[in-house]
């Protein structure tokens, strides 16, 4: 367990071409701990994500680690503590598993570098963890999304960072998939001490898997905090333009969101919150 | 859920897999290298008079061998050089490219590269009578002009791979067209200067040819290769790139940069040879498999190319037949293949 | 326009043009032809008199200049045919496919006719022209069908790049075969050349009359698919739900852009980007309604080709450029302007 690195957003303005999309935006992220990011569609939350990966430059505010703004440290150092998993990453035609995962050491490599011990250690550790260390000779096309998905995640892990990132990593999984990525991230979160950021767009795994919570509404932070602070019916009303009713979820104990529509909805339940 | 194998065990695992690997692509590039050896030996000795071993290598050794001197020294040795060096730049030039763009069957051959360095040099030549080494300095300078006017015109809020390769076969019919057009118009309708300028030919090489794509070599590959890997993670997205710590935006100019040097160098030694800087990759990731550079191997697979077809064009037939041609004609349902095979697997179109 | 780009481009407000509008555009159309077909008889690699050209165009050979004259007429006449043709058929491929940038050269549509025109010559001894023609448009045929079913197979079906990909290798592929047909026979070769570039001088109207015919009929076949055309703009299933037969009318359509192209490029070589060009600026002129749009592209289509013509005649005086160039030269760059709208979607 290392000392944890911080990040933090100050006062962040992002956009493309004349479009804004975040204004003015402040977020800290607390360190070692799980943090999601939801909101509609749209609303900038894979944007702001990009901002917090130094893909994107701010055109306002700035984005800062360990006190150092994010664009002016290298590239590769930048790499060894911050990772991030895109939202969809392609893998070269016929690559292998264990090839995949060992590229993830590329910020720890020299420009003439051998591999080293240091290395087989990350991957062989990051593959274990993952539960892909069977797959290590298979080709990547061959696999099934979720253990792709794991696959990306292991090269993500054999980089090693203390802050990892991920844009949508359920959102093309179906839900066992979905539970056993987010487990994997709890797990790694609390092995490892690892701080985890990532756009969800399920409110409930948000809710369950989430200790911080941060909903976006058009380019603006809307709340952050406690998931069973942040989550109320008005914050889904406003977020999301949902009617909703909010009970404590039988299984995990947090945040359960239960949509309301026009229909079957039980009178007593069925109120939906007065704004 | 599998059995759960300690530390020790798992790197062991990755550490195996990773030497079998490596081991399996040294033997595969090792077998390239020595069939483009065996080809080029024997490129040297065959010919309308079989010249032995022995008499080649008093040749190559600087003695003077009556016959053999004159056929394997000055006809058949420049030419044989060329064919590797312009085969190696050109599928180097390919992969670069084809790696880049992500896509297989974007080649500076179809995006209008190799027209632009064609185009300068049929017009240097043709029309200003230059000398071989202002040729390559214009077919350089016009293969590099053509490559940013072809950036510049994608560029739309970043480049879409898609946009440019559709531009670039714009620019490659306008300038196709100048080729044609200066070829038709020139004083003296010569057939030779037209098919080497047209599709590429290797009659007539001389050292005065070579030379400056050999310097022009010695300092692109290694720029190149210093790219490879940082390119060949471009390959995951820019995103997932730039989040392992490769410079995208810097790794792809010094790449293109490269790239298009050799191309163009080569292009100006021995015309557009038609279809290997396109080939050469994909043929190369058949024979050494996905996931790891191919720089080297698709340089390989190049320079075998262009001495097999060039072999190929001289004896084969009852006709001579430019090198250009050749690959032309067998390389035509190859490419074709590739198309339907990338098209129908739903590959990176 | 909503017709031929894919989802997310700049979307087109769709004016309802009147009627009136139109026939304006059109008679606009038909004017400037008319005015473009006087230069290119006018004006050209020799400086001609006033007094030269009128006795020229009646027939009167007294001297060079007039016989420079009437030599024009038929060259006029023929650049006007193919120019037509050319639109036509790009008008129709692009409706066909729904596709921006289909094109008779992008899709090597031209170089399958001059394959097939170079087979027919070195292996079984054609020399008619008028077998030319039939040889010209069988190729024009086999290889548009060959490039369109490489184009769409795979996700997301015949995408513009992978049409345009698919033309372009096609084209190349083809190219290499002419050439290695072409080279030992160097008096072929000597001749063909001249052809490959595309161009309408050499113009008599023997020729013309051998290839009127098939430019007829096919643009009588394109002009009936013209409705058709407007349903499979909807796309296949929304046109197979409005009641129209979706294959008949795609047959149709590729049958008359094909005997089109063909015949053209039989008679003038293969000369790209007229039917690129054409169809596009037509459709801001005068909507995307096919019955309007396809006699349209046929007027601008003359038009532009004779233009081009007369440009390349005039700007490398005593020398001409061929018309085959000049459009080159003007497409390639229009090309882009439309690829550059596009809003293409990432790989």
């Amino acid at each position: 367990m290392t000392d944890a690195h911080s990040l933090v957003v100050e006062g962040i303005t992002l956009g493309y071409g004349d479009r804004t999309v975040i204004d003015d935006l402040d977020l800290v992220v607390p360190p070692g701990r799980i943090t999601a990011i939801v909101g509609a569609n749209a609303c900038g939350k894979s944007t702001l994500l990009r901002a917090m990966s130094r893909l994107l430059a701010p055109r306002g505010g700035q984005v800062l680690l360990d006190g150092k703004a994010l664009h002016k440290l290298p590239t590769k150092e930048v790499a060894r503590t911050l990772g991030l998993l895109p939202q969809s990453p392609v893998a070269p035609e016929g690559i292998v598993v264990g090839d995949l995962v060992s590229r993830g050491r590329n910020p720890h490599q020299r420009v003439i570098s051998r591999w080293s011990s240091d290395d087989s250690a990350a991957v062989a550790e990051a593959l274990r963890m993952t539960d892909t260390l069977e797959l290590t000779d298979r080709s990547v096309d061959e696999l099934s999304g979720g253990q792709r998905q794991r696959v990306w995640i292991a090269m993500a892990l054999a980089q090693q960072t203390d802050i990892l990132l991920l844009d949508e990593p359920t959102t093309f999984l179906d839900v066992s998939h979905q539970v056993d990525v987010l487990d994997l991230l709890t797990d790694l979160n609390q092995r490892r001490g690892t701080t985890i950021v990532m756009v969800l767009h399920d409110l409930n795994l948000a809710a369950r898997y989430a200790d911080h919570l941060v909903a976006v509404r058009e380019g603006h932070l809307y709340a952050a905090g406690d998931p069973s602070e942040v989550l109320t019916a008005q914050t889904v009303r406003d977020v999301f333009g949902m009617a909703s009713s909010v009970v404590p979820d039988p299984v995990s104990g947090k945040p359960l969101v239960l949509p309301i529509g026009r229909h079957h909805a039980a009178a007593e339940v069925g109120r939906p919150v007065e704004v | 859920m599998t059995a759960v194998l300690d530390q020790a065990a798992a790197v062991d695992l990755v550490v195996r897999g990773r030497r079998r690997r490596t081991l399996r692509r040294a033997a595969t590039i090792g077998g390239l290298a020595l069939l483009v050896v065996g080809v080029y030996a024997f490129s040297l000795m065959y010919g309308q008079t079989f010249y032995g071993p022995r008499e080649v290598y008093d040749v190559l050794r600087g003695e003077t061998v009556p016959g053999a001197s004159f056929t394997v020294g000055e006809l058949r040795f420049p030419r044989a050089t060329l064919a590797v060096l312009a085969g190696a730049a050109f599928g180097l030039g390919g992969i670069t490219f084809q790696t880049m763009l992500r896509n297989p069957l974007a080649s500076p051959d179809i995006i209008g590269i190799s027209s632009g360095a064609s185009a300068a040099a049929v017009v240097a030549i043709v029309t200003f009578s230059a000398s071989e080494a202002r040729v390559s300095l214009v077919a350089i300078l016009a293969a590099l002009a053509t490559a940013i006017l072809i950036y510049v015109l994608a560029y739309r809020d970043g480049v879409v791979g898609t946009r440019l390769i559709l531009i670039g076969i714009g620019i490659a019919a306008m300038l196709d067209s100048i080729v044609s057009y200066t070829l038709l118009r020139s004083a003296v309708w010569d057939l030779q200067t037209a098919m080497r300028w047209l599709t590429g030919s290797l009659n007539n090489a001389t050292w005065e040819q070579v030379q400056p794509l050999a310097i022009a070599m010695l300092v692109g590959i290694p720029l190149l290769l210093s790219q490879s890997r940082g390119l060949s993670l471009t390959q995951q997205g820019d995103d997932s790139a730039s989040s392992l710590g490769v410079r995208v935006e810097r790794t792809r100019i010094v790449a293109i940069v490269a790239a298009v040097t050799l191309i163009a160098f080569a292009t100006a030694a021995a015309g557009p040879i038609a279809f290997v800087a396109f080939l050469s990759g994909p043929i190369a990731a058949r024979i050494i498999g996905g996931g790891t550079s191919l720089m080297v191997p698709a340089a390989l697979v190049g320079s075998l190319l262009v001495l097999s077809a060039d072999l190929v064009g001289q004896f084969a037939f009852e006709n001579r037949y430019p090198v250009g041609v050749v690959t032309g004609v067998l390389g035509a349902p190859y490419l074709v293949y590739l198309l339907i095979r990338t098209n129908r697997s739903g590959g990176s179109l | 326009m909503s017709t031929t780009t894919a989802p997310g481009s700049a979307p087109a407000v769709v004016r309802r043009r009147s009627v009136s509008t139109r026939v304006v555009w059109v008679a606009v159309a038909i004017a400037l032809t008319v005015l473009v077909a006087l230069a290119s008889v006018a004006f050209g690699t020799r400086v001609v008199g006033w007094h030269d050209v009128v006795e020229g165009v009646t027939g009167g050979d007294a001297n060079v200049a007039q016989a420079a004259v009437n030599k024009r007429v038929p060259r006029t006449l023929l650049a006007l045919l193919v120019g037509a043709s050319l639109g036509l058929a790009g008008a129709v491929m692009q409706g066909v496919t729904r596709n921006p940038i289909a094109d008779p050269g992008i899709l090597g549509v031209s170089t399958g006719a001059s394959l097939a025109v170079v087979t027919g010559i070195v292996f079984f001894g054609l020399s008619a022209p008028s077998s030319y023609i039939w040889v010209a448009i069988s190729g024009a045929a086999l290889s548009a069908a060959f490039v369109y079913t490489i184009g769409s197979m795979g996700r997301g079906g015949a995408t513009p790049l992978k049409l345009a990909l698919s033309g372009a290798a096609t084209a190349a592929a083809l190219s290499s075969l002419v050439s290695a047909l072409l080279l030992p026979r160097a008096d072929v070769m000597q001749t063909f050349q001249f052809w490959q570039i595309g161009g309408v001088g050499g113009a008599s109207y023997d020729r013309m009359g051998q290839v009127l015919p098939f430019l007829v009929a096919g643009a009588v076949i394109s002009l009936l698919a013209a409705r058709g055309l407007n349903s499979l703009a909807l796309g296949d299933d929304v046109a197979a739900g409005l009641g129209e037969r979706v294959v008949v009318t795609r047959m149709l359509a590729f049958v008359g852009a094909v005997v089109l192209c063909g015949a053209a490029t039989a008679v003038a070589g293969p000369i790209g980007f007229v039917g690129l060009v054409v169809p596009h600026v037509c459709r801001l002129l005068i909507g995307i309604d096919h019955r309007w749009l396809l006699p349209m592209s046929a007027i601008v289509g003359a038009a532009l080709l004779t233009a081009a013509d007369v440009v390349g005649r005039v700007v490398a005086r005593p020398e001409e450029i061929e018309v085959g160039i000049v459009t080159a030269f003007i497409g390639a760059p229009f090309f882009i302007y439309i690829v550059r709208r596009q809003k293409v979607r990432a790989l």
